[in-house]
């Protein structure tokens, strides 16, 4: 069989994970394009990381106690699971997104974890499901303070929500998806489900993760009226009437396609801005429809259609926050076992911006160029400048020893195309290559670079390469997925 | 220390989460207030009153003694027509002036642009935060976004300062603008630039910066004494911007508000101080505003998203007292349970436009709306 196309490759694993090692696009390479796929699209089929090592390694983790021990553990799972289950933490990244929920207010570490777990569970499955699952989740109750909608008063905070942020969206084609009435009857099918006060507990027994609980004595069994249907319905009904809507399956299509293909207008330009490739949109569309609502389904379409295949779309997205943190991570094959300063580094996500666990409001970051401003980009820049050139790192050690591996002396333009095949087949356009040849030239030309030269050449050797990582890593082209 | 630079400066602080107006200046004496607010009030021995009718919330006792010198102006229902109770539409609704259709210019970034049009200081509009807020976003306006002062740089893991220099240069040409390679790329490369340009700058200013004000312990307290630190180091900077998160009071409002405000309130004494310590209070205007004020009824434990909310405006340049009307709370002047506002904001911002950074309010604020005069 012959090689699978390795930039190819490179671009799924980069939309679909946390990009791939060069040793990673050996093995895939060896796979046809379509088992790749289905391989990521079943990451419960990949070994799962040793979950008694990170308690024996990282002890407080089993409890996390406070927002950065959340984010921590995020990042590192994220992380170990980047090379076995990429798509596992990818769609876990990205409901957390969608149904953008934070511990400002929740405060409760393992809730919020939890509710993670249920995206990493549920992520690929049935969209009703999920939203089911949503909406009984203890931290998803907290957050949108479902837990004080009751019968003689309720709270509309998660009915509003649930239509305009998580499922419906606010309109579509220029129309409205729902009225404030639509509002209102949400929320009264949403009382009584609540959390199950029990389970709270106080120190020194530890915080024991919230419950979901059904009160039929607060939940209020009135008529309803709910997008032209009537009758006295509960949550789950509503949920079945939200997954019918063609609005439901745009809004979901056209997350999938932000979030995995292209960079589109930010979420509530959508009312009014059509997506930029209407074809894909329909495309998905019918896909949510034709399997009764299955994310893995629209996603084996989405990662076998020509328009995610199209080089339109290759690095046509801002890598968020977390990609950069856990893309680079990943290359360097850093934190694959328990070891000091995850902290440090997980800490990155918040600096650059995107402070997982503890998103901005209920709709979530701003994606695309909107992760960009002055501030965050230099957090960017520093952050993967200083991890791609430390040879220490395992994965920066064998990026350097395969390139000086196939060469006897190093020239500026070799080392450069090398040096971005390794990272993971990305581009620098020729003008900035020239500046980098420039540069190159300028460094080889201060000594003789014989690989197999002395200690001293070879080392100067390694450095050459490390610096021309370090700019690549420091360049715009690197913040494109 | 003697500040030499007396441009007009204003300073911005965004209450994000939708702060709740009706606790915040309380109409004490207003039966419907504890009518409607039956759980989620502050009683009538317990506010700070400034008139006989509306009074602060107790959290805010040193706002109440910047108020009793004539510091503060309270700018009553403040709002626009068609109110969204979204917190992203209305809060986007503040910072680009356009309630109709989604905009993508921010007031800020306008007033930047008329401030510096050629972009000549990169450092004009400055911003304390993670993240740009959208008021300060428009193309080809530079504004430096700070999470960390004292952090604040490219490229600096390289220590050895011929290899940096080297380095940078190098960076400068790689985000140098290239034909054609789209919206996106040039923005990361002006971004990149200007970030290189405003961190050789910002860098010398922790070093210089004393002061014998102790900041409170807070967010809201470490942004503003970042503020003061670059304020101070007189950088030509005429528009800063920071938040204080976490006002969307859904639950268990009582003792989180009272905090928030606490916090918020200790923040801005201290800032006040301390630019009275550098003698520039009497060139800087603080501007505090939130996405919506929250339900009149309360919801038995927090209040629901509103509408008809609360502006301040606080310093020396200020003419202290109540400005506009608090808004009836009959039940019939109502509009679907919230408060009527009644003055645009869009008129206060022209206020602070054209009365106290000189520009034109029109085109900053997309027309001609009713002004105050609170400067």
């Amino acid at each position: 069989m012959p090689e699978t196309d390795k930039p190819l490759l490179a671009h799924l694993l980069r939309r679909a994970g946390f990009g791939a090692t060069f040793q990673e696009l050996d093995r895939y390479s060896q796979l046809r394009y379509e088992a790749v796929v289905d391989q990521l699209l079943h990451p419960e089929l990949q070994p799962a990381i040793e979950e008694d090592v990170l308690e024996r390694y990282y002890i407080d983790w089993k409890e996390s106690r406070n927002i950065e021990g959340a984010l921590t553990e995020s990042v590192y799972r994220m992380n170990a699971y980047a090379g076995g289950r990429p798509l596992q933490e990818k769609i876990a990244l990205f409901w957390h997104g969608v149904f953008a929920t934070g511990l400002a207010k929740v405060l409760h570490e393992k809730t919020m974890l939890n509710q993670i777990d249920l995206f990493r569970e549920q992520g690929l499955g049935n969209f009703r499901e999920l939203l089911v699952g949503l909406a009984k989740d203890p931290a998803m109750i907290f957050w949108l303070d479902n837990n004080f909608n009751h019968k003689d008063a309720p709270n509309e905070n998660w009915g509003r929500e649930l239509l305009e942020l998580f499922s419906l969206g606010v309109g579509m084609d220029g129309q409205e998806n729902f009225t404030e009435g639509d509002v209102q009857s949400a929320a009264r099918a949403f009382t009584g489900w609540t959390i199950d006060d029990d389970n709270v507990t106080s120190f020194p027994f530890g915080k024991l993760p919230w419950r979901f609980r059904y009160l039929p004595d607060d939940h209020d069994e009135e008529e309803k009226t709910f997008l032209g249907h009537t009758g006295n319905f509960n949550g789950e009904d509503i949920i079945d009437i939200i997954v019918e809507q063609p609005a439901t399956a745009r809004f979901i299509s056209r997350h999938l396609y932000n979030f995995f293909v292209a960079d589109d207008v930010q979420v509530p330009a959508w009312q009014h801005t059509p997506s930029g490739d209407p074809e894909a949109i329909k495309i998905l569309e019918e896909e949510y429809f034709r399997s009764n609502y299955d994310i893995r389904s629209m996603l084996d379409v989405l990662f076998n259609s020509d328009f995610f295949k199209s080089d339109r779309v290759r690095f046509a997205k801002v890598k968020s926050p977390a990609e950069v943190v856990v893309g680079t991570l990943h290359l360097l094959g850093d934190f694959k076992f328990p070891k000091r300063g995850i902290f440090d580094v997980a800490m990155g996500c918040r600096y650059m911006g995107q402070d997982l666990l503890n998103p901005p409001s209920v709709e979530g970051w701003h994606t695309g160029e909107e992760w960009i401003d002055s501030g965050s980009l230099v957090e960017r820049i520093n952050f993967v400048a200083d991890q791609v050139s430390d040879i220490h790192q395992p994965g920066v050690r064998a990026m350097v020893d395969a390139l000086l591996d196939r060469t006897d002396e190093l020239d500026p333009e070799s080392v450069i195309d090398a040096c971005l095949e390794l990272m993971g087949h990305i581009r620098l356009h020729e003008k900035n290559k020239a500046h980098l040849t420039g540069e190159v030239r300028a460094m080889l030309a201060q000594r003789s670079a014989l690989v197999a030269g002395s200690p001293e050449d070879r080392l100067f050797a390694e450095n050459t390469v490390l610096h021309t990582m370090k700019m690549i890593g420091s360049s715009r082209e690197y913040q494109f997925a | 220390m003697t500040s030499t630079n007396k441009d007009p400066i204003l300073v911005v602080v965004q209450l994000t989460g939708g702060n709740d107006y009706i606790n915040t200046v309380i109409p004490y004496q207003d039966p419907l207030y504890y009518d409607s607010r039956k759980r989620v009030s502050v009683t009538q021995e317990e506010v700070l009153p400034i008139s006989d009718e509306l009074a602060f919330n107790p959290a805010l006792t040193a706002v109440k003694d910047l108020y009793d010198h004539g510091k503060v102006a309270v700018i009553n229902g403040i709002g626009y027509p068609g109110p969204n109770r979204s917190h992203f539409r209305s809060m986007d609704i503040w910072h680009t002036c356009e309630p109709e259709k989604v905009g993508t210019e921010g007031w800020l970034g306008r007033a930047i642009r008329d401030l510096d049009p050629n972009a000549e200081n990169v450092l004009t509009g400055v911003n304390f935060g993670r993240g740009l807020p959208r008021a300060m976003a428009l193309t080809g306006v530079p504004v430096a976004s700070v999470a960390v002062l004292e952090t604040y740089g490219v490229l600096t893991g390289i220590t050895g300062e011929q290899e940096r220099i080297q380095a940078l240069d190098l960076f400068s040409r790689m985000y140098s603008p290239i034909m054609g390679t789209g919206p996106v790329m040039d923005y990361l490369g002006s971004t990149g630039l200007d970030a290189l340009k405003g961190a050789d700058i910002l860098k010398t200013v922790p070093a210089q910066y004393q002061s014998r004000i102790e900041y409170s312990d807070s967010i809201i307290g470490r942004n503003l004494q970042g503020i003061a630190k670059v304020l101070t180091a007189n950088l030509g900077t005429r528009i800063f911007y920071t938040e204080q998160p976490g006002y969307d009071t859904h639950a268990n409002q009582g003792p989180l508000h009272g905090i928030l405000l606490d916090h918020l309130s200790h923040a801005i004494n201290d800032f006040y101080e301390d630019l009275n310590e550098h003698d520039t209070a009497d060139n800087v205007l603080i501007y505090l505003f939130t996405e919506f004020g929250r339900r009149v009824k309360d919801n038995g434990s927090g209040t629901d998203h509103g509408a008809g909310g609360l502006a301040l405006a606080i310093g020396d340049p200020v003419t202290g007292g109540i400005y506009s009307e608090f808004p009836s709370m009959r039940p019939e002047d109502l509009e679907e349970g919230d408060l009527k506002y009644n003055i645009d904001f869009r008129g206060v911002y022209g206020t602070v436009a054209e009365k106290w950074l000189g520009l034109d309010a029109a085109s900053i604020v997309g027309g001609k709306f009713e002004q105050l005069n609170f400067v």
